[in-house]
């Protein structure tokens, strides 16, 4: 049985059009109960004009991710007990990124950064050749595995205080992503890969603060990912290649 | 809403941050100090004699700290960025520093 009946539960209302103001609602409490399933009842029960976001509920679509206590989480897979402070809870919109309303953040910043630090595909073949084959125990191989199973939910965009001072950072997840292909042997152009990042607001803002490594909730490292870019750039600056 | 930070990666940044600050600000009073090696030894002389006080006993064991911390924050973030080890690997790293440092350490507090 739970502690208490019910979780006090103080919600970020507002956004462009309403002014930002804090929000109290008492939600009854489970055993079993993730942040999500708090701020569902909510806009089911109490008000259904709460705005919040979430797509897979099971922590592969990247879409729920909240501010929980001061900590960015995909809400989905956090469970109530693990960070309520003796049955309160904070819930807000990701940091870092402008409010659309209540708890969903506008991520259009986030994913214009993935395509600015050339977070996409440059082929080494056409359609018309066969599939290139890959070693999977390759360390360039091994190297790009540890960062693909990135679920841009943006919580090391919304955790990282070098975004939050300098609007030109990238971002860790745009970093991350840039470095798997990097180390891709199917990507073809690792030199625009290279001038994309280590452009202003690139990988070499990034004061390794490491909160992207320790909020990530599927438990990527990027930034290890960064420091990769970075030594990669600076071997290129100083005439070695990879 | 208040934001959480309190991890050992961004204490360690915040460390070397501020202990970098607080250097920042001792060195132009250090180095006025030193000029007057060149131009006034005795005001130099009659300047230090001040370093007997507790208080400013205590502010050297503060600076001592802060250069230690920044030296240290500085090669820790030289191998994080330079040496693409895996996390045990740096863990055993940093226990061997730390080893070779209390025995050395050690080794000093017994010799004075």
């Amino acid at each position: 049985m739970p502690e208490q009946d019910h979780l006090t539960v103080t919600v970020q209302r507002g956004g462009p059009d309403a002014p930002l103001q804090p929000q109290t609602f008492q939600v009854p409490a489970y055993d079993n109960q993730t942040v999500l399933d708090v701020v569902s009842w909510i806009q089911q029960n109490s008000d259904p004009t709460l705005t919040y976001r979430f797509a897979c509920r099971v922590g592969m679509c990247g879409s729920c991710a909240m501010m929980v206590n001061g900590v960015p989480r995909w809400t989905c897979r956090t469970h109530v007990g693990k960070v309520s402070k003796g049955g309160a809870i904070e819930v807000g919109p990701l940091r870092n990124l402008p409010v659309i309303k209540d708890l969903a953040a506008d991520m259009d910043p986030f994913f214009d950064k993935w395509v600015a630090a050339e977070g996409m595909h440059h082929p080494t073949r056409t359609r018309h050749d066969a599939i290139e084959a890959i070693d999977p125990v390759a360390s360039d191989r091994q190297e790009a595995n540890a960062g693909i199973e990135c679920i841009n939910c943006s919580v090391c965009y919304s955790a990282c205080d070098t975004v939050a001072g300098n609007p030109d950072y990238l971002g860790p997840a745009a970093l991350q992503r840039a470095w798997t292909l990097f180390n891709d042997a199917k990507d073809a152009d690792r030199d625009t890969i290279l001038d994309a990042v280590s452009g202003k607001g690139g990988c070499h803002s990034c004061h390794s603060m490491g909160s992207c490594t320790t909020y990530c909730p599927n438990e990527l490292d990027p930034l290890s990912a960064i420091l990769g870019l970075k030594r990669a750039t600076a071997k290129r600056f100083f005439g070695g290649r990879k | 809403m208040k934001v959480a930070r309190a991890h050992p990666l961004w204490l360690a940044y915040i460390l070397h941050r501020l202990s970098g600050l607080g250097l920042a600000l001792f060195l132009p009073l250090h180095f006025w100090v030193l000029s007057y090696a060149l131009n006034d030894a005795a005001k130099l002389d009659a300047f230090l004699t001040l370093t007997e006080m507790p208080l400013v006993k205590a502010a050297e064991f503060g600076l001592v700290f802060l250069l230690a911390v920044h030296l240290f924050g500085g090669l820790r973030l030289l191998a994080l960025e330079w040496l693409p080890w895996s996390a045990p690997q740096k863990t055993w790293a940093a226990a061997a520093v730390a080893g070779s440092f209390l025995v050395s350490t050690t080794f000093l507090m017994q010799a004075i």
